[in-house]
This record gives C-alpha cells, sequence and structure tokens, in this order.
C-alpha cells in the first residue's frame, strides 16, 4: 500500500489526511512538495484542504499550474486513484480533470459544520460503502455549479459521487449547506477513479472527533 | 541631522508624547532627538507598549505556581502539561484597529497572537477569542460584528488553526468602542522553547518574513489614545493581514527551530522592527546596530523613521549562530520568504541605525526601557452598587416560561452557532469539544490527553462591583474547565479599560486587579501572559471595565472530557452549590425587566474551591455524565442549555419555583447529570465533602417542564435560541 499527499504551500488539511489514512492504511504516505515533477508509483493520491498559494487569484487556481500538478494529471489519466478533499477538489477542478465549478457559498458566508452525505454512484472504489455517512464541511466557495450541458453529461455517465442529505438519506433543500446544484457534494470522472468532494473525510475518521463515517472513502482505496 | 527642539510642539504631540517625557528623552541621551528617534521613543513610551500606567499593579498578580515554565514578561506564557510537553499562550486585544476598519483589525489581531506563540517554539492549535459589541440597535453594531467575525474567520480558516470558541456580548458601553480580545495556545516540548534574549556579540540579526511597506505606522500610538469624530481618518494606521504568508512564516520557523541555529527570536507586532530590536537587545544586555538599506522593503524611498514604525505584518527579527545563515537561508527560501542579514549584535548596549552609510539613530537601549516613564496614576474607588430590592408583586410564577424564552433568545444569551459556523473549527482534527460548551477541548496532537480552554468575564459584574468582577472573570474560567473535567492550570489576562488619566477608570482597573489578584491566589491558578488595553473611549465616554480571562487546563485523559449536553433519558439531575436567589445585577433583571440594578453576586472562594474539587472528583470517579456551570442567566437557563445541546428534555421538580430561585446569579454552582443507580453514593460523597446538593429533578423526552408552572418543547426554544444572530445580520 503506497500512498501520496500532495502538499502547496497554504495546504493546511495535509497533516490531518496524512494522520487519517495511517491510521486506515498502517502504512504512512509520502508528503509530495509542490515543487517535485515526479510521483513514485502510487495506489491513492490526495490533493488536500487548504488554501493553495492563499487561493489567491481563484480557489485552486495557481495551484493547478504547479509543478507537481502535471504528474497528478498524468497518473489520474493513467488510472491511479485520486481524491481532491475541499481545496483539493477546486483544484481538480481547475485542472479539468473534473466537470463544473465551485462557486461561493450561497450564504455569502464560510461555513464549518457537520452534513450528511450519501453515495449517489455505488460503482466507484470510493463509493462502494453505499451508506449515508456524516463528516464536517468547512469552505467559502463550495458551491457546485455547472451548466446544463455538462450536468447532463456527468449525469449520464453516473458521475455525482455524494449528494447531500439529511441523516435518514433524505435530499432536500434543507439539506444542502452552501447551494450546490442538485446537493452535489463531490463527483468523479468519466473513469470513476478521480474523486473530487467538498466535506472532510479525514476529519471524521474516530468517534472522539464525532464521526467515523469519512473511513468508508478511504477504505475502498485502502484495504 | 535635524534636530527636533522642544519648541516643535506640534512633532512632540503628534507623537504622543508628554512634554516632561520629553524632556527626560532629552536629559536621557544628552541632545535633543532627531525624527527618528522621537518615533523610536513615542512608539516605545507609548501606553500599549510601555503598560506606563498598568505596570505598577500588574506586579501584584500572582504569577508563579508548580506548573508555571514562564510567566508574564514573554511573548507569551508557558504551562506545564506533563510527559515534557507544554502550552503556551496569551490573549491580546486588537480594539481599536477593529473599530476602525473591522476586518482587517480583527484577523491582524489574530495574526499577531499567532505569531507571539510559534515565535516561542510552538505549534499554535486553538484559537479563541473575546468580543464585545454596542448594544444591537445602534447603527454600527450590525457591521462591525459581521466584520469582525469575517476578519476572525479569514485569517484562521486560511492558516489552518481552528477557531474552538470565545464569547461574545452587546452593551451599550462599546458603542464607541468595540472589543476584539484574541487568545491562541500552542504546543511545545519544554527543552524547545525559545526566547528573545539577543546573545553573543557580533552574532547575526536577521530578518524573515514579509517585506516592509508604509502600512499601520503609528499603529501602536493610535491604539494608546481615545477616539473621537475623526476616527475614519485613522484607517492607514491599520494594518493589512496576509493569513498565508504567515502560514509560510509559521512553517519555516518551526523548521528551521528543529535544527540548533536559533538563539534568539522575535516577532515585529506593535512598533514593529522599533519594539522586536529594543526588546531582544534589552532583554539580552546588549547592543543591535542594524543596516537598514538591506531591510526587505515593498515600497520605494522609505526613510528610516518609516522603516522603524511600519506594523508590516508577518516579521520576524532573530539572533542567529554565526555559520548558520545559508542553512536558515535555504530553509526560508524554500518556503518563499524574504530572508536577509540587517546587522549584527555589538556590546555597546546601544540601538544603532545606519542607512547609506549614514548613522540615523543612536539610543542607550538602557534609556528606551529602563527609564520608560511608569505612573502611579491617582485613583479612587467607587462604593459597589448597592441591592436593589425586587418588588416581588411583579414576578407571578406564571410568566417563568415565558421569561426563559425571551432570556434564552436575546442576543447575550442566545446560541453563537452563526459566529462559530464561520470558523474552522476543526481542522487539525483534535478537537474534541466544539464551540457550545462550558470549555473548548483539544487534544493534544498524538496523545491521550488534551487541553481545556475557556475565555470570559462579565462587564456588568465588573461595573458594579468592579473588585468582585474581576475575581468572577477568574473564576468563571476555571468553573467552565472544572466542568469540563480538566485540572485548571493558569490563565492570561487581556485587560480593557477606558482613560487610566481619569480616576475613577484608574479605580476600576486597581480594583479588578485586586479581585483577580485574590481569586488566582485562591485557586492556585495564576497569571501567566497578558495584555493591557487603555484608552478605550470615544468623546469622553469610556467603556465598561473588561478584564476578559483565557483559562488553560489539563485533562489527563480524554475519556473523562465532559459536556454541557444531557446524555439520556431518565437520568437525575443536581445541583451542586447552595442557591439563595440572587437577582442583583442579573441578566433576568436586564433583559426582562430592563433594569441594570442592583449588586454584583459575591464569590467565596472557599466555597467555588471546594465545590470545583468535588465536581472533579465526580468526574474521576466517572459518576457525572453531563456537567454545566450555572453562570449568567442562572438556573434555569444553565438548564435549558443543557436540553438545547442533546434534544434530550428535563422535568424540574425543586421545592422553590420562584423566579430568584430559577434566574438568580448565585455563585459557585453547576448542574450534573448522573444515573439513578448512582444517587447513594453521590449523596455520601456530598456529605463527605460537605457540599450543598439539591436534586431539581429528572431528565425526560422533548420538553423542558417545571412541575405545577408549565413546559414548552426544546423544539420551540431552539427556534428561539437560533435565529437571533441569523436574523439581525440578514
Amino acid at each position: 500500500m503506497k500512498s501520496h499527499v500532495i502538499v502547496f504551500p497554504g495546504s493546511n488539511c495535509d497533516r490531518d489526511v496524512a494522520v487519517a489514512i495511517e491510521n486506515i492504511s498502517g502504512s504512512a504516505p509520502e508528503m509530495v512538495w509542490h515543487k517535485n515533477t515526479s510521483i513514485a508509483e502510487s495506489d491513492l493520491i490526495v490533493v488536500p484542504g487548504g488554501f493553495s498559494y492563499g487561493d489567491y487569484l481563484r480557489c485552486g487556481a495557481i495551484a493547478s499550474t504547479s509543478p507537481v500538478i502535471n504528474e497528478v494529471i498524468k497518473k489520474a489519466k493513467a488510472g491511479v486513484p485520486v481524491i481532491g478533499i475541499c481545496n483539493g477538489f477546486q483544484i481538480l477542478i481547475e485542472t479539468s480533470l473534473l466537470d463544473g465549478a465551485l462557486i461561493r457559498n450561497n450564504s455569502l458566508s464560510f461555513i464549518c459544520k457537520d452534513i450528511y452525505i450519501k453515495p449517489e454512484n455505488t460503482s466507484s472504489i470510493f463509493t462502494k460503502n453505499n451508506v449515508v455517512a456524516k463528516m464536517p464541511i468547512a469552505h467559502n466557495e463550495g458551491n457546485y455549479f455547472a451548466s446544463k450541458d455538462t450536468i447532463k453529461k456527468i449525469k449520464d455517465h453516473d458521475q455525482i459521487a455524494f449528494r447531500y442529505c439529511d441523516a435518514n438519506g433524505v435530499v432536500s433543500e434543507e439539506s444542502n449547506p452552501n447551494g450546490s446544484l442538485d446537493n452535489i457534494a463531490g463527483i468523479l470522472n468519466d473513469k470513476k477513479n478521480v474523486l473530487g468532494l467538498m466535506p472532510h473525510p479525514e476529519r471524521a475518521v474516530e468517534l472522539n472527533l464525532g464521526s467515523d463515517d469519512g473511513k468508508h472513502i478511504f477504505e475502498g482505496v485502502l484495504k | 541631522m535635524n534636530w527636533i527642539h522642544k519648541t516643535e510642539q506640534s512633532s512632540v504631540e503628534s507623537h504622543g508624547l508628554k512634554h516632561d517625557e520629553f524632556d527626560s528623552i532629552v536629559k536621557g541621551l544628552g541632545r535633543e532627538p532627531n525624527l527618528t528617534e522621537l518615533g523610536i521613543f513615542s512608539a516605545m513610551w507609548n501606553e500599549h507598549c510601555s503598560y506606563k500606567s498598568s505596570k505598577f499593579w500588574l506586579k501584584k498578580l500572582p504569577t508563579t505556581g508548580a506548573r508555571v515554565v514562564q510567566g508574564p514578561g514573554e511573548n507569551a506564557g508557558v504551562i506545564d502539561i506533563d510527559d515534557g510537553d507544554v502550552a503556551v499562550f496569551k490573549m491580546e486585544s486588537h480594539n481599536h484597529p477593529s473599530y476602525i476598519e473591522p476586518y482587517q483589525g480583527a484577523a491582524t489581531g489574530v495574526g499577531g497572537i499567532l505569531r507571539d506563540i510559534f515565535t516561542m517554539g510552538a505549534r499554535p492549535v486553538a484559537n479563541l477569542n473575546a468580543l464585545r459589541f454596542g448594544e444591537p440597535s445602534h447603527p454600527k453594531t450590525k457591521h462591525l460584528l459581521a466584520g469582525v467575525v469575517e476578519g476572525i474567520g479569514g485569517y484562521g480558516n486560511c492558516i489552518g488553526i481552528p477557531t474552538v470558541g470565545g464569547e461574545v456580548n452587546f452593551h451599550p458601553s462599546y458603542n464607541g468602542n468595540i472589543l476584539v480580545n484574541a487568545m491562541t495556545v500552542g504546543i511545545a516540548k519544554k527543552d524547545k522553547i525559545f526566547y528573545s534574549a539577543a546573545a553573543g556579540i557580533g552574532n547575526p540579526v536577521v530578518y524573515v518574513g514579509s517585506k516592509t511597506g508604509r502600512d499601520g505606522i503609528h499603529g501602536a500610538s493610535m491604539a494608546s489614545a481615545e477616539f473621537d469624530d475623526d476616527t475614519e481618518n485613522k484607517k492607514p494606521t491599520v494594518q493589512v493581514g496576509d493569513p498565508f504568508t504567515e502560514k509560510l512564516l509559521l512553517e519555516a520557523c518551526l523548521e528551521l527551530m528543529k535544527e540548533q541555529a536559533i538563539i534568539a527570536i522575535q516577532d515585529m507586532g506593535a512598533a514593529g522592527l522599533t519594539s522586536s530590536s529594543i526588546e531582544m537587545a534589552s532583554k539580552g544586555n546588549v547592543g543591535l546596530e542594524i543596516d537598514l538599506t538591506k531591510v526587505p522593503m515593498r515600497a520605494s524611498n522609505m526613510t528610516a523613521y518609516e522603516l522603524m514604525l511600519s506594523e508590516s505584518q508577518e516579521r520576524m527579527l532573530m539572533v542567529l549562530e554565526p555559520g548558520k545563515e545559508d542553512m536558515a537561508r535555504t530553509i526560508f527560501k524554500k518556503w518563499d520568504l524574504e530572508f536577509e542579514v540587517i546587522g549584527k549584535v555589538t556590546d555597546t548596549k546601544n540601538l544603532v541605525l545606519n542607512m547609506h552609510g549614514k548613522e540615523e539613530a543612536c539610543i542607550p537601549i538602557n534609556i528606551l526601557v529602563e527609564d520608560a516613564p511608569e505612573y502611579q496614576r491617582d485613583y479612587t474607588v467607587r462604593e459597589p452598587t448597592k441591592e436593589y430590592q425586587i418588588d416581588e408583586g411583579v414576578l407571578k410564577s406564571e410568566t417563568i416560561i415565558d421569561d426563559l424564552v425571551k432570556m434564552i433568545s436575546h442576543p447575550n444569551l442566545c446560541s453563537r452557532r452563526w459566529i462559530w459556523e464561520q470558523y474552522d473549527h476543526m481542522v487539525m482534527a483534535d478537537t474534541l469539544v466544539r464551540p457550545g460548551s462550558d470549555a473548548a477541548v483539544v487534544r493534544v496532537h498524538g496523545t491521550n490527553k488534551a487541553i481545556a480552554i475557556s475565555t470570559d468575564c462579565s462587564p456588568t459584574y465588573c461595573k458594579h462591583n468592579s473588585f468582585e468582577g474581576g475575581k468572577h472573570a477568574v473564576v468563571e474560567t476555571w468553573r467552565n474547565l472544572v466542568a469540563s473535567g480538566a485540572l485548571p492550570i493558569a490563565i492570561t489576562d487581556c485587560m480593557n479599560f477606558g482613560n487610566p488619566e481619569k480616576p475613577e477608570i484608574m479605580g476600576e482597573f486597581v480594583e479588578c486587579i485586586r479581585g483577580m489578584t485574590e481569586a488566582c491566589s485562591a485557586l492556585d491558578y495564576p497569571v501567566v501572559s497578558g495584555n493591557v488595553s487603555l484608552y478605550n473611549e470615544t468623546n469622553g465616554e469610556g467603556i465598561y471595565p473588561t478584564p476578559a480571562i483565557g483559562g488553560v487546563g489539563l485533562i489527563k485523559d480524554i475519556s473523562k472530557t465532559k459536556t454541557i449536553a444531557f446524555k439520556q433519558k431518565d437520568t437525575l439531575v443536581y445541583t451542586i452549590g447552595e442557591t439563595n436567589g440572587h437577582l442583583g445585577n442579573s441578566q433576568f433583571l436586564s433583559i426582562i425587566l430592563d433594569k441594570e440594578l442592583g449588586s454584583t453576586p459575591i464569590i467565596d472562594l472557599n466555597n467555588e474551591l471546594k465545590n470545583g474539587k468535588f465536581v472533579l472528583e465526580l468526574i474521576s470517579q466517572n459518576l457525572a455524565l453531563s456537567v454545566h456551570d450555572i453562570g449568567e442567566g442562572g438556573l434555569l437557563v444553565a438548564a435549558a442549555e443543557m436540553s438545547l445541546s442533546s434534544g434530550i428534555g428535563i422535568f424540574i421538580n425543586c421545592e422553590r419555583k420562584n423566579h430568584a430561585y430559577l434566574f438568580g446569579e448565585d455563585q459557585g454552582r453547576y448542574i450534573i447529570e448522573i444515573d439513578k443507580k448512582n444517587e447513594a453514593l453521590l449523596n455520601k460523597l456530598s456529605n463527605d465533602h460537605s457540599v450543598v446538593l439539591e436534586c431539581i429533578g429528572h431528565t425526560i423526552d422533548e420538553n423542558i417542564e417545571i412541575k405545577d408552572i408549565g413546559k414548552i418543547s426544546i423544539m420551540d426554544l431552539k427556534t428561539n435560541h437560533e435565529n437571533w444572530f441569523q436574523n439581525f445580520t440578514k
């Protein structure tokens, strides 16, 4: 089991995800600095949350042109599992590995709280544990948006990974924390090996923190 | 050089210096200062940096204890939390800038206190804050509240340190002068703490971090003066924060601290390069020679005066071991930060500044520090407000439920969820108790222990009895830590007051310190760091005395952590401590009767200690399921909060069901929830400890019900409790 976590200047969930991966898989991931141009053979690459390059210009925009990102794209296209969490999701969208856009929350403010998500597609390695999961969100720009054509495409290809719901799995406007189109919390690429999601599964891997539902997302890859 | 003559009154006055202070500068130097030197004196001798009005009284606070590793005087206080670990913490004010420009004022307040913590070698693990705003109906309140909360979140969220707790209240005395106090706690190893005393003649003085610009010049002087109607013009004195750069600075500093390279380190906070260089030289009893031409500059043609007084953020000054410059430079360059050797340590005991080969200033350090003015200002102590006899006739028991609803939805008692949901309070994945309980609890990373942290102060208590109010602020944090299952260890204080030149204000300060001293001594709960903010006045109107306290405690085993949420139905609910029904100066009078009347409740510190120890004993024996201290709003509000945070109801069938009993603010009390099977044991233990215990009811389904009085569903109460901030800020 070999995994990698990318570290950009301004990443701040890199340690959290490394700890989570080590707890679940038994082996610590290798941390990859943004100036590296190659990544060794990998079973999982994580693009963590934070404020890469200060999120200046636009969230994820500068990171999507960083030295390491070409290697992430290459590995993703070769089928290596890649997860982008929060800012990592924003970065993967900026690289066009994933479709759509993440715009400002409809509340126009940062939101940090527990939410529930349910898998929409159960065929991917990230979503095959088909259970409603509780975990936190913490973002200012997590409002998923896409054109009608794009939405049709990702639906036709079964690319919606997670939707926001309530504790019972009911998807409704009340359970949508940020205005995301169709309550979309996470999406996949068409090959289903790249996942981007706004919620933080790495903050929900032990009951002391309020939930261990986040493990499900990693377990498919790490075990 | 252009010397400043005493006759140039405008120059001396615009630097906030009094004429006798100017005379002592001339006497110390043996000549008149030039403009750069005058600026340096002004920056060092203002109230904010010199503590000239408060120093005499601050020395009276207890600052030592078995777990104190470093008391006041360094960048932050340090306490021992076992296993070679220490907690490093401090609270600091950013009141004036936040009133002028709420977002940046609050953001740079967070940035500044974070630097104080990682300067000492600690990784920051928790941010908290204590906020006071004017009355909600004041035209500025909404804008200030929204800006401050966004600024605190903007900085903390980006740098990735969780904001885990705090307090906020509203009172007309802050209409023209809000308070923004920020606290940070960090964790370090006891044998890897860094200090600021420069040492080693000839050693390199190194500047790291951001470039220096013209922002924030005279920030510390601005913070040492009162406000008037011209406040808008002071905007350029507010600094602009860049949390991204601070994140890089944090990581670079901690990386370099792993090596044996740093002899001394000091962040550039208030009064920037001036105070950091003088502080380092003074503590080390050495001189410093700095070539200002080498300072990384953001703007062109900056003068010595501007470079010394700029408060550009995210900068540090260090003295390195000779020969370690290249290794250190590599680390800072990796993080894309400035790194420049700008001077050296000398044996002259002078601060010498050169620029373009010309000497711009030469000041003996001892004149700046030891000769700094210190005042024993006149003070008068106001008689505490007397007890107020409430007309019992106006209090009808049938209004109790309605009164509860009104109180719990009032801005001073309602849910703060709207605030804390804008703060990332879970990043770093060690937040065990989130905002909304008595104290925040953060695990020490990779261990089974945690620290509990709480900030508190009741300004109305302090206004009407400064001595008891000072005691109360300390005790309230202590109680919050106890209720969370922590052993309280030490506090930081942030003393916010009006103009100390007014004897009545100075009297409030003196009395609060006296009360704090008594409480700290009785509870073995010393002060290890702090900050004083005076001149919190606008157009002559002072704020209420506000000694905000931040307390830190240790939970040795995280499985013993307690929260306020009821845990299950059909358990028993007890109060610990005696309830007499003290309604004076209470939230009930203020919210329901719209009266700020009556006496501040008195705290019996022996009783406080006894009851707190009893609670800790119950927790250690796994008897308490949930614990909440009874604070502002009294017993019924505290019980309702336990229901609101759990969804589990309570049936109250205590003997006295009147307003005084249910809403009185007697001190030294807690509510605990216990399993029925442990009732006998609880009663035995309370006898052994001579603690007053009373069963007030039991937990039930979804209602809060008072026998023979009435009930309300938790859902209904919650709607009222949760909505105020949301609606106010729409």
